[in-house]
């Protein structure tokens, strides 16, 4: 943790109309460390997510990658970046096979045609890279796959393109217990691979086992930010989520905002 | 892998445990890719397996009740008739794979037949009028996608409304009642002549050399047994050499003056669209982004795809289409009048790419399908016209009549519509 973020924003505003989501928030995601972004619904995660990621513009806020400053404009800017983000609803092509999902958008072509001999066995690489042990074949339709795989799957095709940051937006939400416990092991390679990670969730338990920092978000504000272990209490998470403040921690004069 | 362990695999080396991409490095026999097969079909993958089933069952029953049917002459009139039919059924399998509809592909092969027969009317050169026509077709369909893609009408929305608006140019195009007629031998050629005997075996043998090769290829990829590639190179050779060497009879009525026989040019006009078609949409980026969208919209647009593009040509790659199926109908009767591409033209097109296993939702199906269903629609009112009337049950029914083959049809695409529904319940 003694390393420089590779990620960090500062001070990010947004509001929709006259709603102010974002209150000068700052962000920072350390390499090889999985960072929580916990918070009550409509706490603001996922807005500072978009903004993150630039689907939204955000008001106002500084942006460093790297240590330097950069402008984020779109999508396309953060991916080339080296940020990719696994959102909730997966995106996947539930017609397409693992591979085919994995190059969307980015497929290798040879003699101007796609050339799928090197993105099978690049597929096959990346998912043994991230010891994924479940699919039978690379060439699965995703519709064919369980909740867990398309999940795995869907890391796979962020992780493929020697992405710096992953940000994971409730990979465990919809999944059973040992589904979860493998999305949460790939989770914590990514971050032993020295990859920046950001982990949405909702489930204490999941935070507390995989994280090695937790920004809790409370009413658009980061109420603490701060580094965690595998003895961090559940109580004190849920207190910083619903109250904004435990203990020490947290925001001073939670009834002002 | 669904949680439930299915029955299609007892062998321990199928079973649920199976991982590391065992199957990407098992070498596969002839029993796995059969058992593959089964598999796939029990999840719910039927491809176009039920129009195959629905062409050999409709050629037996045809055949033992008419004897006209299976001669040379019946043959080739029924491949022409369904020509049209098929390559109107890929334009609409382009946007069928978007999970787009366009019910105005019977008039925009209309229309394109009208530019064609009337820049040919007025005397200009043969590629100028196809060229003109071309242009047209794609224009009517870039009209579409524009409203589609870019200000979001849904697609059935906007082609119904195309669909009077084509028929109104169409009508405008050949003045009511009238009809343009076609002098040009080329395009009267098209479903009206053969290939001579002897190129058509060229072509064909020309056809199972492609074919197993493809294969080949495909097996190289895939890790299919080379027994696998030789049953299904076998039969495509058998099935081919088949229908040329009954293409190759001659088939003109007994007192003609001049022998009739060879491959009509519309059959390798529609193999080579059907082919490069599919290499489109299996071997490009294009393709792939097409399928993308069809599937996942959402997905694909996050993935960098710009999903109003692949929109906006799928609905001209549909119009050129269904352009060229015009020039198809017009040669078939060397004329066109204001029914041009119109009646039930664009339902049987439609139902011919479902039929043939293109579902309605997007994002599955084949251009080969086309084909196939095609070849079903175009069965049910050939067979049923020469069955004629019988007196099944003591009752008299005139097979031939229009009302029995309408019924016979819409039957055939209710029930294709129902395995299409069945068949993504049970894979989603």
């Amino acid at each position: 943790m003694a390393d420089a973020p590779i990620l960090e924003v500062l001070g990010v505003n947004k509001s929709f109309g006259p709603v102010h989501v974002l209150h000068d928030v700052d962000f920072r995601v350390y390499p090889g460390t999985v960072t929580s972004l916990i918070g009550d619904n409509g706490a603001g995660k996922t807005t500072l997510i978009k903004c993150i990621t630039g689907i939204y513009p955000s008001d106002t806020g500084e942006f460093f990658f790297d240590g330097k400053p950069v402008h984020i404009g779109g999508p396309k800017d953060v991916a080339n970046l080296g940020i990719e983000v696994v959102y909730q609803d997966l995106a996947l092509c539930e017609n397409l096979d693992i591979v085919q999902n994995l190059f969307l958008g980015r497929e290798r072509l040879k003699y101007g045609l796609l050339d799928e001999a090197s993105m099978e066995q690049a597929a096959r690489e990346t998912l043994a890279s991230l010891s994924v042990r479940t699919v039978k074949s690379v060439r699965q339709k995703v519709s064919s796959l369980s909740g867990g795989q398309r999940q795995t799957v869907a890391i796979a095709k962020a992780v493929l393109w020697n992405s710096k940051v992953v940000l994971l937006d409730e990979p465990t939400a919809a999944l059973g217990v040992a589904q979860t416990k493998q999305v949460l092991d790939l989770v914590r390679r990514l971050a032993d691979q020295g990859l920046g990670v950001v982990l949405i969730s909702h489930n204490m338990n999941d935070v507390i086992q995989v994280s090695d920092r937790v920004c809790a978000m409370y009413l658009g504000r980061v109420a603490a930010d701060v580094e965690i272990s595998k003895e961090t209490r559940r109580e004190f998470l849920v207190e910083l989520i619903t109250t904004g403040r435990s203990g020490d921690v947290g925001l001073v004069n939670t009834e002002a905002v | 892998m669904s949680s439930v362990p299915t029955p299609a695999s007892p062998t321990p080396g199928q079973s649920e445990a199976l991982s590391d991409f065992a199957l990407d490095s098992a070498k596969r026999t002839f029993g796995t890719a059969i058992s593959d097969m089964k598999s796939r079909l029990r999840s719910g993958d039927l491809g176009s397996l039920p129009a195959i089933l629905a062409i050999v069952v409709l050629v037996a029953i045809f055949g033992l009740s008419s004897d006209t049917f299976l001669t040379a002459l019946n043959f080739a009139n029924f491949l022409e008739q369904a020509a049209a039919v098929i390559v109107i059924a890929m334009a609409v399998t382009f946007v069928l794979l978007l999970g787009e509809i366009d019910l105005a592909a019977g008039y925009t092969a209309g229309v394109t037949a009208a530019v064609l027969a009337l820049r040919l009317q007025a005397d200009w050169p043969l590629p100028l009028a196809i060229l003109l026509a071309a242009l047209a077709a794609m224009v009517l369909g870039l009209w579409t996608g524009f409203l589609v893609a870019k200000l979001g009408i849904p697609s059935f929305v906007v082609t119904l409304a195309n669909f009077l608006v084509f028929q109104g140019i169409l009508l405008i195009l050949v003045r009511e009642g009238g009809s343009i007629r076609i002098e040009d031998t080329i395009v009267k050629g098209i479903v009206g002549s053969s290939i001579s005997p002897g190129l058509s075996w060229v072509i064909a043998a020309l056809g199972i050399l492609a074919f197993v090769a493809m294969q080949y290829k495909q097996s190289q990829r895939d890790g299919s047994p080379l027994s696998m590639v030789a049953l299904k190179s076998g039969l495509a050779a058998v099935l081919i050499l088949v229908v040329v060497s009954v293409l190759n009879k001659n088939r003109a009525f007994e007192n003609a003056t001049a022998e009739q026989k060879g491959m009509p040019y519309v059959i390798p006009l529609v193999l080579i669209i059907v082919v490069v078609l599919t290499f489109v949409l299996n071997r490009t980026r294009y393709g792939r982004h097409l399928m993308a969208v069809g599937g996942n919209q959402e997905a694909a647009r996050r993935a960098g795809i710009n999903v109003a593009r692949i929109r906006l040509s799928a609905f001209m790659f549909c119009g050129l289409l269904a352009g060229i199926g015009g020039a198809f109908l017009a040669s078939r009767v060397n004329s066109v009048d204001p029914n041009t591409g119109g009646n039930d033209t664009l339902l049987l097109a439609v139902g011919a790419a479902v039929i043939g296993g293109t579902s309605l939702f997007g994002g599955q199906g084949r251009m080969v399908n086309a084909i196939l269903g095609g070849l079903v629609l175009a069965l049910i009112p050939n067979g049923l016209t020469l069955v004629g009337k019988r007196e099944p049950f003591g009752i008299e029914i005139d097979f031939g009549s229009s009302g029995v083959k309408f019924i016979c049809a819409g039957l055939a695409l209710m029930l294709a519509a129902s395995v299409d529904a069945l068949s993504r319940k049970r894979t989603s």
